[in-house]
């Protein structure tokens, strides 16, 4: 195990280096746009004495680094900002149990992509040759394709117009039909990516010696591929649910802003168009912490589920 | 069969090989998979569209037709009209010019330029080149991308706009919204390097060592023709690889930007607003075209990149083949 540890290290040593320079980048792009903060909460009624003090008061009127300064000390205090499109409330209480709602709907898709991913992908690298393998990956290709701001729709109009099957928009929690249309949309174009690389990892598996050994043995083809096929074609795929949470938050974008979930991805569309600039920040510097730390705790995980994988000085992130 | 096939290949390799380039070989190996053809087919027709919108639109993108509203598939329109009677054929052809510009200039700039230069200059400098290189990278890796690039489109395009050459440009290219073209693929190259660049570095380092460049560089080659007579032509197919994969998402991001209403602004056309425009899910109960049309043509074009990308990587990466 010798190198793991100086490994751990070196991530963790350099996450909070990168966080300051993903913050500085996010600051400096907020600030520099039309209109500063204040004038924009303001609106029309602006005054433009007013204006100077309450930009005082804000200490907008500070030179750049002097703010960004002040604004990374209130963060390690735990203080992200005040927004100021929901009444100066504290950006913190805004987030976090936005955050709780995506989470959820995420967990549920993700469950989803890897639950349809992982079983297409295998049986793709078992009927390799046969039309069956092209034919499984290429309809997940598809759906990969076709952009969520078509997919909600048309299901939208299919199950909750003409079939009455489901409720429309809205969240619910995870136990009611509201989840079942952004699940969908969430998790059906990420399975094409899990299926692909299952069904590389798993036809690289089938070449090893010991399947040969567990087929040569009289094992059903069941047990081969279930307990010797699939377990060690699972190890790789923890690789891409780094990966994956990209793709869902991207996706949640679109699907939260179209059926009105009251997650993190409507609420990003909303403070950008509003340009509610703390808590934008705010946002940015969440969630680039949790793919940091999502991505150290894969690649540390990964370390210990296979031991066969080297630790690179390059890979960082 | 299949193995029929590829020993027939191999065997047509040998024999011709001595005239074919490696990328020729590929090239016909690519036209032999008939979803590749297919998929290369609908891609160069929608460029071919893009490209000469000016001739291939039987009308004017922003033409209206207001006798003729929210009509349905007919002889005059073969794809119905919008709520404005503007002719949805000529509307989409005028949106594939947007996807083709943005996706040409991402790939050439973000794509190219960024993510080989500086994958190259990482690999083959090592050192402190190598690691200032790579840690922006990672801290590029690490920003959101879409909140990111939505952001910096909303907010720095006024101060794009105010620049006076930025406008002589527009006037003197004839591009309508160049503004709009030049900050979504600006930011679009900005986040799109950082993975090409890091595949194309770790070849580099591997190939570096290889004894034909160290002999190269024992006989007193320049850097520069290490890099491009020895160590290009080396990574050339990842380069391919990896650039056919990134279309369908630079395709998807400039359409995900303009719904949001930071990308391309109205009157130019582009499949993110048509998207929008039709994506009510009363506007799709009443008239589906609006959004399916679009949708549909969209679809069929990141569907077709896709599978490019899929064939090239098979025909491209031996070791997978």
């Amino acid at each position: 195990m010798q190198g793991i540890l100086p490994y751990i290290l070196r991530r963790l040593l350099w996450a909070p280096l990168i966080l300051i320079a993903v913050s500085f980048i996010a600051f400096t792009v907020a600030r520099y746009g039309p209109g500063d903060p204040i004038s924009v909460a303001m609106g029309q009624y602006r005054d433009p004495e007013a204006l100077a003090r309450v930009r005082h008061e804000k200490g907008l009127d500070k030179p750049l680094l002097d703010q960004y300064r002040i604004y990374i000390w209130n963060v390690l205090h735990g203080d992200l900002g005040e927004s100021f499109r929901f009444g100066a409330r504290p950006v913190s209480e805004i987030i976090f149990p936005k955050m709780w709602v995506s989470a959820q709907l995420g967990l549920v898709a993700l469950i989803i992509t890897f639950g349809v991913g992982i079983p297409v992908g295998i049986l793709a690298a078992l009927k390799q040759g046969s039309w069956m393998d092209p034919a499984s990956i290429s309809t997940f290709l598809f759906f990969q394709s076709v952009p969520v701001l078509v997919t909600v729709p048309v299901m939208l109009l299919v199950f909750v117009l003409k079939l009455h099957w489901l409720p429309t928009g809205g969240w619910e929690g995870i136990f009611s039909k509201h989840i079942v249309i952004p699940a969908l949309a969430l998790s059906l174009p990420g399975v094409a990516g899990v299926a692909r690389l299952m069904r590389a990892t798993t036809l690289d598996v089938l070449k090893e010696d010991y399947v040969r050994t567990a087929r040569a043995k009289g094992l059903r083809e069941f047990t081969v591929v279930s307990q010797h096929v699939a377990r060690n074609a699972l190890l790789p795929m923890t690789t891409i649910i780094g990966i994956s949470l990209v793709t869902l938050l991207e996706g949640a974008f679109f699907t939260e802003t179209l059926l009105g979930i009251p997650g993190i991805g409507r609420l990003a569309f909303e403070s950008v168009t509003s340009r509610d600039y703390d808590v934008i920040l705010g946002l940015t510097l969440v969630l680039a912490s949790a793919f940091i730390v999502a991505n150290i705790v894969i690649d540390i995980a990964y370390t210990f589920i296979d031991p066969r994988v080297r630790y690179q000085r390059s890979a960082v992130i | 069969m299949a193995e029929a096939e590829a020993a027939a290949e191999t065997l047509d390799e040998v024999t011709l090989g001595a005239r074919r380039s490696p990328l020729g070989l590929a090239f016909r190996r690519l036209l032999r998979k008939r979803i590749a053809v297919l998929a290369l087919a609908f891609i160069a027709v929608f460029y071919f569209c893009g490209l000469f919108a000016p001739v291939v639109a039987p009308r004017s993108y922003t033409a209206q037709d207001l006798d003729n509203v929210l009509q349905g598939p007919s002889l005059a329109h073969p794809l119905g009209t919008d709520r404005l009677g503007r002719d949805m054929l000529s509307r989409v052809i005028w949106a594939s010019r947007t996807t083709v510009i943005v996706t040409l200039a991402t790939l050439v700039t973000g794509g190219l330029v960024l993510s080989v230069s500086l994958g190259l200059l990482a690999g083959y400098m090592g050192g402190k080149v190598d690691t200032a290189i790579m840690r922006v990278g990672d801290v590029f890796f690490a920003l959101p991308g879409l909140p990111m690039l939505i952001l910096i489109n909303a907010t720095l395009k006024p101060r794009v706009v105010e620049q006076a050459w930025i406008k002589n440009l527009e006037d003197w290219l004839r591009v309508d919204g160049l503004p709009d073209y030049i900050l979504i693929f600006g930011a679009l190259s900005l986040f799109a390097w950082v993975g090409g660049a890091r595949i194309i570095r770790s070849q580099i380092l591997a190939l570096r060592e290889t004894e034909y460049v160290v002999a190269a560089r024992a006989m007193g080659a320049s850097a520069w023709r290490v890099i491009f007579r020895h160590l290009l032509p080396n990574v050339s197919n990842i380069i391919i690889v990896g650039l056919s994969a990134s279309l369908g998402a630079i395709a998807g991001t400039e359409i995900a930007l303009t719904w949001f209403g930071v990308g391309i602004q109205p009157p130019t056309p582009s499949f993110g607003a048509m998207l929008y425009d039709g994506g009510s899910i009363r506007t799709l109960q009443a008239n589906p075209h609006l959004l399916l049309v679009p949708g549909a043509v969209v679809a069929t074009l990141i569907f077709a990149f896709n599978l490019l990308g899929d064939a090239l990587t098979d025909v491209l990466t031996p070791r997978a083949r």
